[in-house]
């Protein structure tokens, strides 16, 4: 009786529509530029660090295949291996990816504490845990996004530039464009991923806190 | 039962810190009426802003209950508590809170957004609320390019977004000159008679007496004495 009573009076629907969580997302980040675009190199170096590794790769792969054996001949010292990406590329591949994930969730982390008071004030209006998560998982999806698409770019041209010098001209003709694409592809989806991991943790731990426990922390 | 907005039976509030238990409420029990205008008044460390929070549902209490309109708090689930949060309560801070990347209207809409209003029915309702305190002109400022008196407008205004039925201010003239928290309280005031909302401030302001209904003094986690209105006229009558 007393629960259908209270049913009646409070009700549990609170809405954030995608479209106003991208919007107030994307604002802090305009807001605070300077710091957004230092969360965002670092997800850029890593990205064009692994881009320009595969890219690389396939383009010797490539041309292998188009000059023949001599190719091979002329580019062994510098090529250990004949097929695909060599052990100690993935290795170093994965370090630098690593390390840009512990970069974000220091970024993270730095950029959660600091805003405990606005989260806290996000959840006294009636914000959901679950709200205050999407903001900084949607703030940092944009930064990895953003991060990845400039390191993917920068990274495949200095490989195209940097194999121009080796292989002239030749390489246009024989350019793998649509592993290449591919490459820039995954790698966006890698630095938006590891972006939105990074900033899960300190995400999650800010919006479970009671607000005036949030409020209280000075920062 | 009375109208009662607000109703505490034997709240307590342990914090532990370290190997010891503080006690920051002991057992308060208080019952507020729908419309009242309340100063909670007490030395700093006496448990006012606990109490707040407990009254705001923004903390637990460790034992006792706090009811709402009638609702028992520590029955909710997280989607009620935020429901109650947004459409119930609007919540006045010393330190204003508004969120710095917001303009004035946004700041104001953003309780709107969570109550599922669209655009232009919250832009409207913003605006409204926005002139109503006196900031029709400043609807497009930041934080940062108001005053203190102008940022604790917008947070009334905030406050006042989905039609509550309390608000809480802790200590809303703190960090305000005479004059401004003058105007803040008077708002309030108005606020208060208008919509008859309950208001329920934390306060050491004396200022905020002339206005208050009923004064509550907190004294070591414990409700010291209640004092009406008319007993703290009658007071400051003898002593003149």
């Amino acid at each position: 009786m007393a629960r259908e009573a209270q049913s009646e009076q409070i009700q549990r629907q609170i809405k954030l529509p995608f479209g106003e969580a991208v919007r107030i997302s994307f604002q802090s980040l305009k807001i605070r530029f300077g710091r957004s675009i230092i969360t965002t190199s670092g997800i850029l170096l890593g990205i064009a660090f692994f881009v320009s590794v595969m890219v690389n790769s396939q383009i010797t792969m490539t041309m292998k295949e188009a000059m023949g054996q001599d190719a091979i001949d002329v580019f062994a010292s510098e090529q250990e291996t004949t097929e695909g990406v060599s052990a100690q590329e993935i290795w170093l591949v994965t370090m630098s990816l690593i390390v840009c994930v512990v970069g974000i969730a220091n970024a993270m982390l730095m950029a959660v504490t600091e805003r405990f008071r606005e989260i806290g004030t996000m959840k006294c209006l009636g914000a959901l845990d679950r709200f205050v998560v999407e903001l900084f998982l949607l703030e940092s999806g944009f930064q990895g996004l953003a991060g990845a698409v400039v390191g993917a770019l920068l990274g495949t041209l200095f490989t195209v530039l940097f194999n121009l010098k080796n292989y002239g001209l030749d390489l246009f003709w024989n350019f793998p464009l649509w592993q290449t694409l591919a490459i820039i592809g995954v790698a966006c989806i890698i630095g938006m991923l590891l972006a939105v991991i990074g900033a899960a943790g300190p995400a999650y731990q800010a919006a479970k806190m009671p607000p005036a426990e949030a409020m209280r922390v000075e920062v | 039962m009375a109208d009662l907005t607000v109703k505490t039976e034997g709240v307590i509030k342990e914090y532990r810190m370290g190997n010891n238990v503080l006690q920051a409420l002991k057992g308060i029990d208080i019952e507020i009426e729908r419309g009242e205008y309340i100063s909670l008044m007490g030395p700093s460390g006496s448990g006012k802003t606990t109490l707040f929070n407990m009254i705001g549902a923004l903390d637990r209490a460790t034992a006792g209950k706090v009811y709402i309109d009638g609702q028992d708090m520590s029955r909710l689930d997280q989607h009620q508590v935020a429901w109650l949060r947004c459409n119930k309560i609007g919540y006045i801070f010393q330190s204003f809170n508004l969120l710095p990347v917001m303009t004035a209207l946004e700041n104001v809409t953003l309780p709107m957004i969570f109550a599922g209003l669209s655009v232009k029915e919250r832009n409207e309702k913003g605006a409204k609320l926005l002139e109503r305190v006196g900031l029709g002109e400043r609807l497009h400022h930041k934080p940062d390019e108001l005053s203190g008196g102008q940022r604790q407008r917008v947070a009334i205004a905030r406050a006042l977004a989905n039609g509550p039925s309390i608000i809480l201010a802790d200590e809303p003239t703190g960090n305000l000159d005479m004059k401004t928290g003058h105007d803040i309280i008077n708002l309030l005031k108005e606020m208060n008679r208008e919509n008859n909302v309950t208001v329920i401030s934390a306060t050491h302001d004396l200022k905020m007496i002339d206005v208050s209904d009923r004064i509550i003094y907190i004294r070591d986690g414990l409700v010291e004495r209640i004092r009406s209105r008319d007993e703290i006229d009658m007071r400051v009558g003898a002593i003149h």
